[in-house]
């Protein structure tokens, strides 16, 4: 480290700081906390053998944008209202006649902002071979999965992946768990 | 200043504003290195994006409708309301707010532009703006979002074309110059978008252009836009074996549009709904309108399909029980749309017209008669002696017994034509006339977009005027006049004749001065003194200082009075100088008039009054 050592007298006035500011800021807290945990690592870990640092991470989701999109379809498709709504009562009639409001705006919005492609493009039912090396994240095996690749079987679904996403910028600040505000009118 | 880097064309539509640019070091010859601008805005509370299109609507939001995290912008939200999708949105809720179509009221002569007028039907406690500000304030959003993006080019310093309809009279040209200069876009062009039109159709071509016209081809442009209809003929000529084309007519102001056509439709399927007993109130009628857009284009362009279900999402969250479901047929759009705006008339038609009486309450002057063939028909007749003068035309149509002037092309412009069942009907309507005097059908010229043409050809008509392609001449579209009161004793029960003096004659390039008139006429110092004004767009010939007290309304249209006011430095007030009137076209496009008075001091500006009927 390059910082100056520090006095037993500076160490002490920082302790006092610290305490304070540690029961009573809860970011500062927070920062102590990954502090020791980061010094914990550095000093007491022994090296870690290689199958323990591979252990999966898991990552929160940026759920942000899941509202954001959420807003959109229900702002153009009345998403959120279908969903929310109990069909049961209603006849299939009723039914396609909603479904069209959300058929047509949820589309529009789905082209809008994301480029949404199918993963493959041959036809679905159509015998295809994986070589190997396939990526196992666009494919995947399903039935009899037993041998080696190359794997020949038949395209059940054909899959869909996003190849760009262009959400609109949000304002900070600006609340993205009100999907849709409610409307009074004067 | 330093050279513009780029040349930026932005179409400030009634409905849409649009933004293209060509980068002028990257271009060469047919080489055109030219890009869309996509325009940063507001697309729904707190949510910003970049748009191809700008929707030209402003909303003045009430101090407690948006939090601090629903509006603004990245460059900052100096102006305190809020422009283009996001705007047009909060609007169809609620349209008291919702300041719409600025464009049409800046060119409407019973108002006054620059005071504070919209929304009009704002209660007392809405500060309104002028049509003034309105157009300012989407030049202002389209310069910051410009700025904030190419912040080393900024758009003052860039070539800036701006279009306005070919039937914008000087007042109107003057006011969107204005409004420019208010955002701050110093090096201006205007262009009229018919032309920018073409000249988007030269550029889609690369080149190939040369190949696709004649010398002797006149091409018609219909551009319908959201709010207006604009027409205009531009020939093709030769110039030392380089064919050049210049633009010989256009036509009158026609407020007529794809809006007025989405709005018919949903009044056919609001009747319908109607007769089944189900009212619609103002918001689902809007909502219903953008249904018939989608179905109209569906309809029109697939012959196979016969009807397509419209529905009308209910205003709660109750989405199943309370949505409205109804069609439209192809019948009905074909009769409201196809009947109804592009009926099949004969060439000799004229659009009717009422007489604008006293009657006429304060609202846009919409054209009383909606059939756009009828409108089509009225300009055709009415310049078929436009080619009269043009070398290489000189078996003009009206020498061979033609009743109205023969295209042999047809550029079409606008959204409307997506529709393909339109574009073919207007083509069938103008062949029907061109078969009846015997002459060859007009082909149709394609490759344009239909909704970004006009910026496009704007910001390639920048690139042109560097000298770098070919470049549609024609100036001023009108010749102009002053009608002066002749001197006759009174004769009881009528009007003292009006005598009329051109000064400014038809075609004056960009950046020329008209010559004097011999005539003076008499301005009184300290007073306001006012002249009726008026413009032909037939006659070609009349020189400056060319007077008649013997003039036919049908050549001469009355246009905006002008006025002049004499300062009172060194001379009595009451005094009576004897001025002449000196016009020119500036650099910027719009016509300029001075007095001068005949001793030689300096000359005073001769302005448009542009604050409507007292």
């Amino acid at each position: 480290m390059s910082e100056p050592k520090l006095s037993f007298f500076s160490r002490l006035l920082l302790a006092f700081v610290a305490f304070g500011r540690t029961l009573f800021n809860r970011e500062f807290a927070t920062g102590v906390k990954l502090l020791s945990a980061e010094a914990g690592a550095d000093v007491e870990a022994p090296p870690a053998p290689a199958s323990e640092t591979d252990r999966p991470r898991l990552i929160e989701p940026d759920t942000a944008s899941a509202l954001q999109l959420l807003g959109l379809l229900q702002q153009e498709g009345r998403f959120v209202d279908f969903l929310q709504e109990d069909v049961s009562s209603y006849s299939d009639q009723d039914i396609g006649g909603a479904a069209r409001v959300v058929h047509e705006g949820c589309r529009r919005t789905l082209r809008e902002h994301l480029d949404v492609v199918p993963v493959r493009t041959e036809a679905e039912g159509s015998r295809l071979t994986l070589k190997e090396g396939f990526d196992a994240a666009e494919v995947r095996l399903i039935g009899n999965v037993v041998g080696k690749p190359p794997f020949t079987g038949t395209l059940v679904h054909r899959g869909w992946r996003v190849e760009e996403v262009h959400l609109p910028k949000l304002l900070e600040g600006h609340e993205v768990r009100v999907l849709a505000p409610a409307e009074v009118e004067l | 200043m330093t050279e513009p880097r780029y040349s930026i064309g932005i179409d400030l539509g009634t409905t849409h504003t649009v933004v293209s640019y060509v980068d002028l070091g990257e271009s060469d010859r047919d080489e055109v290195a030219r890009s869309d601008f996509g325009i940063e805005q507001l697309v729904s509370v707190g949510a910003v994006e970049a748009r191809p299109v700008l929707p030209s609507f402003i909303y003045l939001p009430h101090p407690d409708e948006l939090g601090s995290g629903d509006r603004g912008l990245p460059w900052g939200d100096e102006q305190g309301l809020v422009v283009g999708e996001l705007a047009r949105s909060l609007g169809a809720k609620t349209p008291i707010r919702l300041v719409s179509s600025a464009k049409s009221w800046l060119c409407h002569p019973g108002v006054d532009r620059r005071s504070p007028i919209l929304p009009m039907d704002a209660p007392e406690e809405i500060e309104r703006i002028s049509p003034l500000l309105a157009s300012t304030c989407y030049l202002k959003h389209v310069r910051d979002a410009w700025n904030h993006r190419l912040p080393d080019s900024p758009l003052d310093e860039q070539a800036v074309t701006l279009t306005v309809p070919a039937s914008f009279d000087p007042a109107g040209r003057e006011l969107t110059a204005e409004a420019a200069m208010a955002a701050g876009l110093s090096n201006l062009t205007l262009l009229e978008e018919p032309q920018a039109a073409l000249y988007s159709w030269i550029e889609a071509t690369g080149g190939q252009w040369r190949q696709q016209v004649r010398v002797g081809d006149v091409i018609l442009v219909v551009d319908l836009g959201g709010g207006t209809t604009d027409l205009s003929l531009i020939a093709v000529t030769e110039q030392a074996g380089a064919l050049e084309l210049t633009r010989i007519a256009v036509g009158d102001h026609i407020l007529l549009g794809g809006d007025n056509m989405d709005l018919a439709l949903a009044h056919v399927v609001r009747s319908k709904l109607a007769a089944e007993g189900k009212q619609l109130d103002l918001w689902q009628l809007q909502g219903l309108t953008h249904g018939c857009r989608s179905a109209k284009e569906t309809l029109l362009s697939d012959a196979s399909v016969e009807a397509v279900p419209v529905v009308v999402p209910s205003r709660g969250a109750r989405l199943i029980g309370g949505t409205l479901r109804t069609e439209l047929t192809r019948d009905e759009v074909v009769r409201a749309l196809i009947d109804g705006f592009f009926p099949i008339v004969e060439a000799s038609a004229k659009p009717a017209s009422r007489a604008r009486g006293a009657l006429t309450k304060l609202g846009l002057p919409y054209a009383q008669d909606a059939a756009v063939t009828r409108h089509l028909a009225g300009f055709l007749s009415r310049q078929v002696g436009a080619t009269a003068d043009l070398p290489g035309f000189e078996l003009t149509v009206s020498s061979t017994g033609g009743s109205f002037l023969h295209p042999t092309a047809m550029l079409l412009n606008g959204g409307v034509f997506k529709a393909k069942t339109i574009a073919e009907r207007t083509l069938q309507v103008l062949n029907g006339w061109l078969q009846d005097e015997n002459a060859a059908p007009a082909r149709i010229l394609e490759g344009a977009d239909l909704d970004l043409a006009v910026a496009r050809g704007a910001a390639y008509y920048g690139y042109v005027r560097k000298g770098r392609g070919v470049r549609i001449r024609g100036g001023t579209a009108k010749a102009y006049y002053v009608g002066i009161e002749s001197a006759m004793p009174a004769v009881p029960g009528m009007e003292p004749p009006i005598q009329i003096m051109c000064i400014a004659p038809f075609g004056m390039e960009e950046g020329t001065d008209a010559a004097l008139p011999p005539q003076e006429v008499g301005l009184v110092v300290g007073e306001t003194v006012r002249f009726r004004f008026f413009g032909s767009s037939v006659r070609r010939e009349d020189e400056v200082g060319w007077s008649s007290e013997d003039w036919s309304p049908e050549e001469f249209e009355e246009l905006e009075e002008i006025e002049a006011e004499l300062p009172p430095e060194g001379r009595r007030p009451g005094e009576v100088v004897p001025v002449r009137l000196h016009a020119a076209v500036t650099e910027v496009g719009t016509l300029r008039l001075e007095a001068i008075p005949t001793d030689g001091a300096q000359a005073w500006n001769v302005e448009f009054d542009v604050r409507g009927e007292a």
